[in-house]
């Protein structure tokens, strides 16, 4: 009995102690501005993840360093279990801002956020804030850099033959794949686009023998969306086939092939809700990265020898979104 | 459209793909075959693959030998298979939860060491494709079979080496009386501990050369959680294919040229949806399996520690 009474007490002042230490950074937020995110791949995948941890990077830098602007991240959290537990820790110790950076974690965050009137969330890709008053969302309008990248990739097919590596038929990779073929029967109808989804956003192997069945089918030029298409790269550089890339720079894997890429850049959407949170608005907000707003950079491989024609069409192409003259009508 | 799919250049693609995609499960499965055959089912396979897909990108790219990043592959795999081999024949663990227990281990050991000493996607030169004077140039068969890179014919090659050591040796009757009954085996002076170390090892091997073979032969790069489920796809291949390396060739064969085949469904343009399409080779692998089931039963002894009874 006296065994039990003395670990009883032990594992209260050990509770205790660990509720007091998680509670404090909670009350002295003043000052510097924190930020958490959870994403579901790496934060060095060249893709989705990559391109929102770039983005808080570039802020933490604009708004003065590490003193002014803390960053953590939770990254790898594929299992959604696990990415809720991870957005109620931060909201519970304080977090100026959680970033929820995956469709998959909309019914968690619609759970947590009421529990936390206090913290912003901000939730991507999407434009539903489930109409909570803490809660911002976002998006990118990937069929903007998919139509640039489709007219450009039509101007420099010969074979006539384009070829698009998909992970599953949903969201932001359907968006960017349906704006890509708008771009190419826009500028060439007689192109054959074809289309695979492989059901995967981690299968290499898979991603790498869609490229190769591209190939032989007469593709000239690839396109593709989501992490695992470094496998498609490869495959593309090997038989010396040019590639469109999307979400991050995808130049450094393969600068023979690679024409240009579709970068978000979430800076200024980020920037727009931290001010709205210091000026005390907490969500409610739904925000679009696009060409136009700069959430959206074309970039060009400065290696790869683009005739300047087709520099000139992207350019003018790029100038047409912008403006609203060129509309993207998707299926 | 359908009738594209028959077309010899389309046919051509998907036996040359098919080819190419079981060459992993070929080597996780027929390592893990040895290991079922002696008794010890092991779910690490795919930790022993990441790992091993690893140690062979990271050497190959840092010191641009090839044969020393498969090399590299095959210890870092024989480590796992020690350990894995430790924990369950002399610590009598269950094999199930210990086998999750090295496949996340290798799912997070991959992922650190990659974040720490690499921390981008790069790429690495691989094993080139191998040409065959005369064989790779005959048309359609050269194609297929002929012009691929070393580890697709190392795969391939294993399979009747496995079958002649299951089948035809000392060591494999020796391996098969451990996994049926390793009662009478250790009464007739058959150490199960030794033959199931063996085959452990002896797997995990194999599982490195698996991820070797992804990293630095059909694919060139590394990434987080690249082998996505293949590992635990090559365990059940082995049960699909009856504890018999033939089976596994045949299993490994069938759902790669399945998924090959779904890949041309989608690039014709053919009107099935991608949902349905990236289905075909689990539902049609499932259907064959219930199919065939009845037919052999599993190692008598297989999940089942050994203890001896005094």
């Amino acid at each position: 009995m006296k065994k039990f009474v003395w670990f009883l007490t032990l594992i209260l002042v050990f509770t205790l102690v660990s509720s007091a230490c998680g509670a404090l950074p909670g009350g002295q937020s003043s000052g510097k501005f924190r930020v958490a995110v959870v994403m579901p791949s790496a934060i060095n995948d060249l893709a989705f993840s990559q391109s929102m941890y770039d983005a808080l990077v570039r802020v933490q830098g604009d708004m003065g360093g590490t003193d002014k602007f803390e960053l953590v991240y939770s990254e790898n959290m594929f299992v959604v279990d696990d990415a809720a537990a991870a957005i109620r820790d931060y909201a519970t110790q304080g977090f100026d801002l959680v970033i929820a950076h995956g469709s998959q974690y909309g019914s968690s965050l619609q759970e947590i956020a009421p529990d936390f009137p206090e913290t912003s969330f901000a939730w991507g890709t999407t434009v539903d804030t489930f109409g909570l008053p803490n809660v911002f969302a976002y998006e990118a309008a990937s069929q903007e850099g998919g139509y640039v990248n489709g007219v450009l990739a039509a101007t420099l097919s010969t074979s006539n033959v384009i070829g698009v590596v998909g992970p599953i038929e949903t969201g932001d990779a359907k968006l960017y794949v349906d704006g890509f073929k708008a771009g190419v029967t826009a500028t060439n109808p007689d192109i054959q686009v074809n289309v695979n989804y492989i059901g995967s956003f981690s299968d290499v192997a898979l991603a790498s023998e869609a490229a190769t069945t591209h190939i032989s089918a007469g593709a000239d030029v690839l396109t593709g969306t989501a992490q695992m298409v470094v496998g498609a790269i490869g495959k593309a550089e090997e038989n010396d086939v040019l590639w469109f890339g999307t979400q991050s720079n995808q130049t450094s894997l393969a600068p023979s092939i690679v024409v240009a890429s579709q970068v978000y850049h979430w800076e200024g959407i980020l920037k727009e809700m931290i001010a709205l949170i210091q000026g005390g608005t907490l969500g409610g907000k739904s925000f679009k990265a696009g060409l136009a707003n700069g959430g959206e950079v074309i970039e060009f491989n400065p290696d790869y020898a683009l005739p300047d024609e087709a520099k000139t069409l992207a350019e003018t192409t790029i100038a047409g979104i912008k403006d609203g003259s060129i509309t993207i009508t998707l299926p | 459209m359908i009738s594209e799919l028959f077309s010899v250049t389309v046919l051509i693609g998907i036996l040359a793909s098919g080819i190419r995609l079981a060459t992993p499960y070929l080597y996780a499965a027929i390592g893990e075959t040895f290991g079922q055959r002696s008794g010890v089912l092991n779910l690490g396979v795919e930790g022993q693959m990441l790992l091993g897909a690893f140690a062979a990108f990271y050497v190959a790219l840092t010191t641009g030998n090839l044969w020393l990043g498969v090399f590299t592959a095959m210890i870092v795999g024989a480590a796992m298979g020690l350990a894995m081999a430790y924990v369950t024949v002399n610590l009598h663990a269950e094999q199930g939860i210990s086998g999750i227990g090295f496949f996340l281990f290798g799912l997070g050991m991959s992922d650190l060491l990659f974040q720490k000493l690499l921390g981008t996607v790069e790429t690495v030169k691989g094993f080139p494709k191998i040409h065959i004077a005369g064989l790779s140039d005959i048309p359609g068969i050269g194609e297929i079979f002929f012009r691929q890179n070393l580890l697709v014919y190392g795969a391939y090659l294993l399979v009747p080496i496995a079958w002649f050591v299951l089948n035809k040796t000392t060591l494999g009757l020796k391996i098969r009386s451990v996994g049926e009954n390793p009662d009478a085996a250790d009464s007739l002076g058959v150490s199960v501990a030794r033959i199931r170390y063996f085959t452990l090892i002896l797997g995990g091997t194999l599982s490195g050369i698996a991820g070797a073979s992804l990293s630095i032969a059909l694919l060139n790069v590394f990434q987080q959680n690249m082998t996505s489920g293949l590992g635990f796809i090559a365990v059940a291949l082995v049960y699909f294919g009856a504890w018999r390396p033939i089976g596994v060739l045949g299993g490994a064969l069938f759902f790669s040229m399945i998924n090959s085949l779904q890949l041309w469904i989608q690039v014709l343009g053919i009107p099935v949806p991608s949902d349905i399409a990236v289905m075909m080779p689990y539902v049609l692998t499932i259907l064959v399996l219930v199919a065939t089931v009845s037919r052999v039963r599993a190692p008598s002894a297989l999940t089942k520690p050994f203890e001896r009874e005094n």
